[in-house]
């Protein structure tokens, strides 16, 4: 089974390089731009066959390690 | 005094650190490694610089959840003193051992320069060698040194008197110039509230030795610490 | 043997760049066709990379002894004896096309190749340096290039923990479609513990550590054949990434297993991979080496022997350990969390034989391939000489104007951009940080330090390759001796166009033999280096471009001088002759649009003279600060000297006898501009020397007076100096 785990900073959180993202894309004309999030995709291949444990244990890893409550949230998709 | 000093996989800036304790205790600092989950005893524990475990999921995650780190936790606990400097600072608040977090520089760049910080308090066993108000000059390389945290954090931070430096210009001046990261409130370093654990950005491990081009504004820092703990 | 002869011919041969010739050198050396992977190996060994087949002939003349060197060219970087038992251990190498294609990770994984071979020797690393050469500004590529570059080199440099201290960024034209990437890398060993690659002891374990093999980096030229199917393009990235993380820990357990006897010969796996780190191990002992590639760590599965052979992975290391040290080598790598494999043994047939699948991949008699490599003695032409400049010629010009323009141009403007972005402090010895002359390291934590540098005067060695040889050279040793260092030896970099077009073949040629002539007289010699040529897109070449990598040694680093002044009421002397020579100067191309003229004339024993004299001033406690003249004349110096300083200075009027122009902007050679608080003594001095010398101004105030009331602020300056580049790095 397949986890993909998509990790962003929270909304209000400062995000630099969303800006930056941002800037570059307007000044290569793309127009109608509000605001740039950057985040990153955790992608795990788990030996679980079950959907439901599967989801608690990557819950688990997300709230340990993979995002860090302070600044970022999380979303799991599991197939 | 006795030190410790934690070695994770990719902290590089152990052996300055060592360098300067040797210089304020007189005597080799202990280096305990990451897996490791015994800590002798010892009067302080310092994390050092670099990138652990290559900083590749966030700066200082994986540091934080590594065997030694368990114990850290329970000595800051405990009462012992921590020192964490810019990855160890990363290291204690992925460690939760201090509020905030640590972003990405707003210029998005790593940067290394000489910066000017405004000692906030000295009362605290980190920073009685200075006097309040203080501004000293060290160097600052790191590229995630931008502090953050809700307001409710940065609230308490101010009202309890828990930032320890904040970034200033040579006057000790607070302004935007000078917020070398884009750090909320300009704070480079933090207390947590028994202000028993520091962590700081800046290398004031750096600026210990006259011969070497940083000055040696950062000696006090590690004097005091003599001073107090001894 | 797998697909012996299958598919290999010629024409295949020519397109992984073996000429007929050089392919049925190779068939006659086997006595058989090749088959794929032999071929391959073939290819690379014979590579102008990793033979040197164009340029060997010619480096041979280089002077590569002296009583302080212990290893000389051909290991993985030169060592250089620094007393007490200490020893320097130096490279520089070029990573040029790769930066081009993906800047940050090319301009990363050279920083990583280059701290590999100096470890690999047994050395710490305790510095690094970039010489950096991009477009014009005005190019569409350059600023992306520039900041992919620059973020590549922290990026690896800071993550390891290896501080940047140095180095040039210059731009051009001519470099539009070729940067330079050049990376050096300066260690610290213990000189009786050097660690060579030479394989030894039949029988002794080939053991393989580091990053596990992936398929990049694999020579695009073989995409084409038939051999890997049509999907080949897809499976094989030709952008190598780096892993700093990994290397660190490299850096940490090979020093950790060098303090014992496990070691016996070890070498990186850097350009053509493991084939070049086999071949060179085996070669260099006469020996043969088998090995087992279905042992190699791969990272994908279903890798041909082709591919695991020619793979540029990074952070990899080859080894061949002494009977009994596996077990120890194990513990080390495990703590250290690296892969480590055996993948093979060293034998008394001097072949190279590899396994795979049961069967044998590969069998070559490593002798003939190391021996029997082709070496040319290509045709060159002579660079014509160009006509002298006549500064009389030349409109006057407000020097204060013409300085303004100076200071802010791209190769004079401040690189503090560029080197903040890098780590100078880890490691906690960096006495002189980058922007002066050279930067001071702390050797261990006594009072010995390293002056290092690197240069280069690329518009001179177009305009006259022998003279810009030897102007590299003589700047190179100039630099060390300004911040009061005795300079040791040096590293070469030598960036070249198309060897096969005799007129780059003679810049080529006549840059060697001027660097010969510099080398020899001032006894420093090359004791390690690399060459890049084919630095040309469409026929436009780079200019040549000999980038010079000097290391000196400061016996206490409490004498070390800088550039900036030191206090009002001292005063500035210039030390050696002013002719005023403009050929081919800054200021002809800054200000007057032109870039003709012959470069200035090197007269080594002035050189010598004049830099043997400066360093005992210094060495004698006379000197507040020293910075050589080079690009952009006196004036440009005495500027830099007062923005480092933060302090002006009132200038003394120019000669009658010459130009004005030429007097501020001239480019002579052998110059210094030393600060004193004793003028007298030091006139005094160098006139008994029969040293040319002359006051020029007297330290103080806060701007820069010229005579005639011409002030300018040094705030003034100091802003054009070190708005240009972030400036420029700003725009969108």
């Amino acid at each position: 089974m397949k986890a993909r785990i998509h990790v962003k900073l929270k909304p209000g959180v400062l995000d630099p390089q969303g800006k930056a993202i941002g800037n570059a894309l307007r000044s290569l004309g793309f127009t109608g731009i509000d605001e740039v999030r950057q985040g990153k995709l955790i992608e795990l291949d788990l030996a679980d066959t079950d959907p439901q444990s599967a989801r608690a244990r990557v819950e688990a890893m997300c709230r340990t390690l993979l995002a860090n409550p302070v600044i970022e949230d999380y979303a799991i998709e599991l197939g | 005094m006795n030190t410790a000093v934690v070695i994770f996989p990719g902290s590089n800036r152990e052996r300055d650190l060592c360098l300067a304790l040797k210089r304020a205790t007189g005597r080799d600092p202990l280096c305990v490694w990451h897996r490791d989950s015994e800590l002798p005893s010892v009067d302080l524990i310092v994390l050092p610089g670099g990138f652990a475990y290559g900083d590749y999921l966030r700066c200082g995650a994986m540091a934080a959840h590594s065997p030694i780190m368990r114990e850290v936790k329970a000595r800051a606990e405990r009462g012992t003193p921590v020192l964490g400097i810019c990855n160890g600072f990363q290291v204690l608040t992925e460690a939760g051992l201090l509020p905030g977090a640590l972003l990405t520089n707003r210029t998005l760049n790593f940067i290394c320069r000489d910066v000017h910080l405004r000692v906030e308090t000295n009362q605290t066993i980190f920073t009685c060698g200075y006097a309040a108000g203080q501004t000293i000059r060290v160097p600052v390389a790191h590229h995630d040194g931008n502090y953050t945290a809700d307001e409710a954090t940065l609230d308490e931070l101010e009202d309890r008197g828990l930032v320890a430096f904040r970034y200033c210009n040579a006057a000790g001046e607070i302004d935007d110039d000078a917020n070398v990261n884009g750090s909320a409130h300009a704070i480079a370093g933090i207390f947590n509230r028994g202000r028993t654990v520091l962590g700081l950005m800046p290398h004031p491990e750096d600026a210990t030795d006259p011969l070497m081009g940083c000055g040696t504004d950062g000696s006090a820092l590690f004097a005091g610490l003599v001073g107090a703990l001894q | 043997m797998n697909n012996t002869g299958t598919n290999v011919t010629p024409a295949l041969a020519a397109e992984m760049g073996l000429t007929a010739d050089e392919f049925a050198r190779a068939e006659a050396i086997l006595g058989r066709t090749p088959n794929l992977t032999e071929l391959g190996i073939f290819s690379a060994m014979w590579s102008e990379h990793c033979s040197y087949k164009s340029s060997k002939v010619w480096l041979k003349t280089l002077p590569t002894t002296g009583p302080q060197v212990i290893c000389g060219p051909g290991e993985n970087a030169g060592v250089v004896d620094i007393g007490d038992g200490d020893a320097v251990v130096f490279k520089i190498e070029s990573h040029n096309h790769p930066s081009f294609i993906e800047p940050y990770q090319g301009a990363a994984t050279g920083v990583g190749g280059i701290l590999r071979d100096v470890f690999t020797m047994g050395a710490r690393p305790i510095a690094i340096l970039d010489a950096l050469r991009f477009g014009s500004p005005d190019h569409p590529k350059t600023r992306h290039l520039v900041a992919g570059v620059v973020a590549g080199i922290g990026g690896y440099g800071n993550c390891v923990g290896v501080p940047t201290v140095g180095g040039e960024c210059q731009f051009h034209p001519a470099y539009n479609g070729n940067i330079l990437v050049n990376a050096m890398c300066v260690g610290l060993a213990r000189a009786d513990r050097i660690f060579y690659s030479a394989a030894a002891g039949p029988g002794n374990l080939v053991i393989y550590v580091g990053a596990k093999t992936g398929r990049d980096g694999i020579h695009g030229a073989t995409m084409a054949s038939a051999e890997f199917g049509a999907d080949a393009d897809a499976k094989r990235p030709t952008v190598q990434v780096g892993d700093p993380f990994t290397e660190k820990l490299l850096i940490e357990a090979c020093l950790e297993l060098m303090q014992g006897n496990a070691i016996v010969a070890i070498q990186d796996m850097g350009a053509a991979g493991l084939t070049s780190s086999a071949v060179e191990m085996a070669g260099k002992g006469g020996l043969g080496i088998e090995l087992d590639l279905d042992r190699v760590p791969v990272r994908e599965a279903g890798m041909s022997a082709y591919e695991i052979m020619l793979s540029e992975s990074q952070e990899r290391m080859l080894m061949i350990l002494a009977p009994g040290s596996a077990a120890e080598a194990r513990r080390v790598f495990d703590k250290w969390e690296l892969d480590f494999a055996v993948i093979g043994r060293v034998t008394e047939t001097g072949r190279l034989v590899l396994h795979m699948r049961g069967a044998v991949a590969a069998d070559i008699p490593v002798g003939p391939l190391v021996g029997e490599a082709p070496l040319y003695q290509r045709p060159w032409r002579p660079t014509p000489p160009q006509p002298d400049i006549d500064a009389a010629t030349l409109p006057a010009r407000d020097p204060r104007d013409c300085l303004s323009k100076l200071i802010a141009c791209p190769d004079l403007a401040s690189k503090r951009w560029v080197w903040q972005q890098y780590d100078q402090l880890v490691l906690g010895n960096t006495v002189q940080r980058p922007g002066g002359d050279a930067a001071v390291v702390r050797v261990g934590d006594g009072l010995k330090a390293l002056a290092l540098c690197t240069d280069s005067t690329p518009r001179y060695c177009r305009a006259d390759p022998e003279r810009g040889g030897a102007q590299a050279v003589a700047e190179s040793w100039r630099n060390l001796t300004a911040v009061g260092a005795t300079p040791l030896a040096l590293t070469d970099n030598m960036n070249f166009g198309n060897p096969e077009r005799p007129e780059i073949m003679g810049q080529f040629v006549g840059a060697i033999a001027g660097m010969r002539a510099a080398c020899t007289a001032l006894d420093y010699p090359v004791v390690s280096g690399n060459v890049s040529l084919y630095n040309e897109t469409s026929g436009d070449g780079i200019l040549p471009t000999p980038v010079i990598g000097g290391v000196g040694l400061l016996a206490d680093l409490r004498r070390a001088v800088d550039l900036g002044l030191k206090r009002d009421g001292n005063a500035l002397l210039l030390i050696g002759e002013t002719i005023g020579h403009l050929g081919a100067s800054l200021y002809l191309r800054e200000i007057e649009g032109r870039e003709t003229g012959p470069p200035p004339a090197v007269d080594l024993a002035a050189e010598r003279r004049h830099g043997d004299f400066v360093r005992a001033r210094i060495a004698e406690g006379d000197v507040a600060a020293c910075h050589d003249v080079a690009d952009g004349g006196l004036l440009v110096a005495v500027a830099e000297m007062a923005m480092a300083g933060g302090r002006g200075i009132a200038l003394d009027p120019p000669p009658a006898a010459m130009p004005a122009h030429a007097w501020w902007f001239g480019e002579d050679q052998a110059r210094y501009l030393v600060e004193t608080g004793d003028p007298e003594a030091l006139i005094a001095a160098a006139r008994q020397a029969g040293i040319p010398v002359r006051r020029i101004g007297i330290v103080g105030g806060a701007a820069l007076t010229l005579p005639g009331a011409n002030a300018i602020s040094v705030a003034q300056l100091i802003s054009a100096n070190e708005g240009w580049l972030p400036g420029y790095m700003a725009q969108a």
